[in-house]
């Protein structure tokens, strides 16, 4: 908890600033966008975090939401699969990606930066490929369907209404939360990120551990690929979720996870998350060019690492010192 | 040896943090041409002396002072590794630290590379590396690269290193703690012949033998003060034993030997990853403790790896008459356990608390993806903080903050939490204190008398002796052979771990 109060404090730094100098930040149609984002990157952000934790990395999460999101809509409409086909099909899809990613890691010990950057590539190409490079829509149909993403919930604040991803994402994250501090593999996991060499020394593991990881984080970015396309409806193969893995990683790292390994905090992950999105919405909202975007999110992530840095070299010199 | 001149004068020097006193009322001169050991127990405040005399941390009172070129000694303050170097003290680690991968003479000259032109004169630094390598004792082409040095041949780069900075002032923190009997022989030969140059040598070890052997002065310290300093001539091993610990340390009772007990662990042809392994047979029975002596590269790890699954082996082996097969976690839910030579790398989770560190194995025995008991863990961890007697008692502690005794009594730990059915210990004690050695030993004959079986792999012929009920002596990645160990002494086994042949000299008092 104490790791998350960083992340705490820029969030709610963000939005004050957010808020004090942009008209439209405090509305309830903005801010139930901003929910609504916010869940769905934090989906994204937790699988993530996951791997990270074990101090891997993916890279393919973005060409994973796309695939993922760009074959849900071809299957209902080109070739006229049912949902109840699709939703499983992509998913297990997705899953399957993951184990191929966790195999060549574990079994041919692949570096994961490189598994997942030929997987950025792959996917994205496939994606194009299997679509003849044409967008892909649901046009105007499944409403059912899409309303796993789109269903919207009156709070009884002006016009906002609480989007229904956000209960996959409670529901996500309370899981991955108990599963890493109260369950012997999330402990194993968080040991393999510390010291895998130790961790299999003491009999955990490692190998099915790290592939776990990556499967869990391959079907959170085709689950969460599938709740992006049921909310804007249509896609283009040749950008969607362009950059969404830097800003999974960007919101894992702000959040407290190390790229060293071993330390997550799932409500930090959340709240990085959810900071970038304010970030990109202030950006607009302040009358920034929205060019910078990207130079301002690069600015604050380094600033919270750096930062994150210095607090945890000074902490340290501390019990160092109270320790001798 | 008195009559030399001091090289560096240190008076009333101590170190606090946080206002408790690490190092306190520290006073003596090292000459040229002595060899000062420095002993004690883990947290005596040795590393404290170390770091210090080595500029890494500056001594909160009290003063140093270094002899000039003329020999007059001249106050000095050491504010980093580069002033003590500048002063001529130079300091080789427990720790070896050279860069994999560069080669001897580039991490010989690491940071002062002889240049021409802007570009490094390769021929000239090769040439004086090789000049520096002689000095110690080395034939070694000096274009070989560090990773594939053996940790006796880094030991001595190291030495090189520190005397190609001009050192007068050679300080050694436990140089003998990775090398085996033989190496550690060749070392205090060398740290022999530096005394005869002028160099002072001051040296850290646990190992008694060796001070008593080399040792011109001894610096006993215990609670970070000193409780003797003795010349050559005013010390026993009695005397230094009492000094350090303040106690007497009581001889392990022998124990009684069970023939009747049934097998725990067979080896059948099994043959482990060492570049010339044979296949090893033998049997270890519950209530045994077997001590595998060889000198290191004899396939002592290897074997301990292979039985715990870690490295790919060929062969046989069973637990408690059925196959042990699989991976390390499934030999490790069969009860099979093993601590690590390597424990930095292999053993600890260094940012992570005792607590833990502790739990890590008893976990396993709560079931997989299911939760666990918080308070159980709470529980398992105080109980066994206070048997394997850690210092501190804390249990949030992080590891890395702990002595080397504590941090293996800690990976020990893990295991006694699950009474593992096969103990496999690799080098149990080493760069751990007489007092924290005592107590592992004693946790380990514990575990046996409760009916595991112990097989321990140590180049300290020394604990060989003291802890096993039966030695298997290794050469070569094959069985050299055994001896019980009341037939066993250190000649004997050194005999056979060297390639002697067992039909001559002393093995033949197996009978």
């Amino acid at each position: 908890m104490k790791k998350s109060l960083g992340i705490l404090g820029i969030f709610v730094a963000v939005c004050l600033v957010a808020a004090l100098f942009g008209d439209n930040f405090l509305t309830g149609y903005n801010l139930m966008n901003l929910t609504q984002r916010s869940a769905l990157f934090a989906i994204l952000s937790l699988g993530a975090g996951l791997v990270i934790v074990t101090g891997g990395i993916d890279l393919s999460i973005g060409s994973v939401v796309c695939l993922a999101g760009i074959a849900t809509p071809w299957l209902l409409v080109e070739h006229e699969w049912s949902p109840w086909a699709v939703i499983p099909t992509v998913l297990a899809g997705s899953a399957l990606i993951g184990l191929a990613h966790g195999l060549l890691i574990t079994r041919l010990r692949l570096q994961p930066f490189l598994v997942t950057l030929c997987g950025l590539l792959l996917y994205r190409g496939i994606a194009r490929w299997m679509t003849g490079d044409q967008s892909q829509g649901f046009q105007g149909e499944f409403d059912g369907v899409r309303s796993i993403a789109l269903a919207k919930f009156p709070v009884g604040f002006e016009n906002y209404r609480l989007p229904a991803t956000v209960i996959p994402l409670v529901l996500l994250s309370v899981a991955i939360a108990l599963f890493l501090h109260r369950t012997v593999w999330g402990r194993w996991l968080l040991a393999t990120g510390r010291n895998e060499s130790a961790a299999r020394y003491s009999g955990v593991p490692t190998a099915r551990l790290v592939t776990l990881v990556y499967v869990a984080c391959s079907l959170l970015a085709g689950f969460g690929g599938m709740l992006f396309i049921f909310d804007i409806g249509s896609a283009q193969p040749s950008d969607f979720g362009n950059f969404y893995e830097l800003y999974a990683i960007a919101a894992a790292v702000l959040g407290g996870c190390s790229l060293r390994g071993g330390e997550a905090s799932v409500v930090g992950i959340v709240l990085g998350a959810a900071t970038l999105q304010v970030l990109r919405t202030a950006i607009i909202l302040l009358g920034l060019s929205s060019q910078l975007e990207f130079a301002v999110i690069g600015t604050v992530l380094l600033v919270g690492v750096a930062a994150d840095e210095l607090i945890r070299r000074f902490h340290a010199r501390r019990m160092e010192r109270a320790a001798s | 040896m008195t009559s030399n001149p001091a090289l560096l004068r240190i008076t009333g020097v101590g170190r606090r943090y946080a206002g408790v006193t690490a190092l306190a009322g520290i006073g003596l001169d090292v000459r040229g041409g002595e060899v000062l050991a420095i002993v004690g127990e883990n947290g005596a405040g040795k590393s404290t002396l170390l770091k210090i005399l080595s500029g890494v941390v500056e001594p909160s009172e009290g003063s140093l002072e270094v002899a000039g070129a003329d020999g007059v000694l001249h106050p000095v303050k050491l504010a980093g590794v580069r002033d003590a170097a500048r002063a001529g003290i130079a300091l080789v680690h427990q720790e070896l630290n050279l860069p994999e991968n560069l080669d001897v003479a580039g991490s010989i000259f690491l940071g002062r590379e002889p240049a021409r032109r802007g570009f490094m004169d390769l021929h000239a630094m090769r040439e004086r590396a090789r000049g520096w390598l002689r000095h110690v004792g080395l034939e070694l082409d000096p274009s070989t690269p560090c990773g594939t040095l053996p940790i006796a041949h880094r030991q001595l780069v190291e030495i090189a290193k520190a005397l190609s900075c001009e050192a007068r002032v050679l300080v050694l923190d436990e140089p003998t703690s990775s090398l085996s009997a033989r190496e550690a022989d060749r070392l205090l030969g060398i740290m022999g012949e530096l005394r005869a140059q002028g160099t002072a040598v001051v040296f850290v070890s646990h190992h008694l033998d060796e001070v008593l052997r080399i040792a011109d002065r001894v610096l006993v310290l215990r609670d970070g003060r000193p409780t003797g300093l003795l010349k050559r001539g005013e010390f026993d091993r009695a005397m230094l034993e009492r000094l350090m610990v303040g106690r007497d340390i009581a001889a392990a009772e022998p124990r009684a030997a069970k023939p009747g007990a049934a097998v725990r662990l067979r080896l059948d042809g099994l043959v482990g990853a060492h570049r010339n392994a044979k296949p090893v047979s033998f049997e270890v029975r519950a209530g045994e403790i077997v001590g595998l002596a060889g000198l290191v590269g004899a396939g002592r790890t290897e074997l301990l790896e292979a039985i715990a699954g870690l490295v790919p082996h060929r062969g046989h082996a069973s637990l408690d008459g059925q196959p042990l097969t699989g991976t390390t976690a499934e030999r490790v839910r069969r009860g099979i356990a093993i601590v690590p030579e390597d424990r930095a790398r292999h053993g600890i989770f260094a940012e992570d608390p005792v607590a833990m560190n502790m739990s890590l194995a008893w976990l396993d025995r709560r079931g997989g993806a299911r939760t666990f008991d918080t308070a159980a863990e709470h529980g398992l961890v105080s109980r066994m903080v206070a048997r394997m007697q850690l210092r501190p008692a804390d249990p949030r502690r992080r590891v890395q903050t702990l002595s080397g005794g504590n941090q293996q009594k800690t990976v020990i730990g893990r295991w006694m939490a699950v009474d593992p059915a096969v103990l496999l210990l690799d080098e149990p004690t080493r760069g751990v204190d007489v007092g924290a050695r005592a107590e592992i030993h004693a946790e380990v004959r514990r575990l046996a008398d409760a009916g595991s079986a112990v097989v321990f792999a140590s180049s300290d012929l020394e604990e060989v002796l003291l802890l096993a009920d039966r030695v298997i002596i290794m050469h070569e990645g094959a069985v050299a052979g055994q001896m019980a160990v009341q037939d066993a002494d250190e000649v004997a086994i050194m005999h056979l771990a060297t390639g002697g042949t067992p039909t001559t000299g002393h093995a033949t008092r197996t009978a």
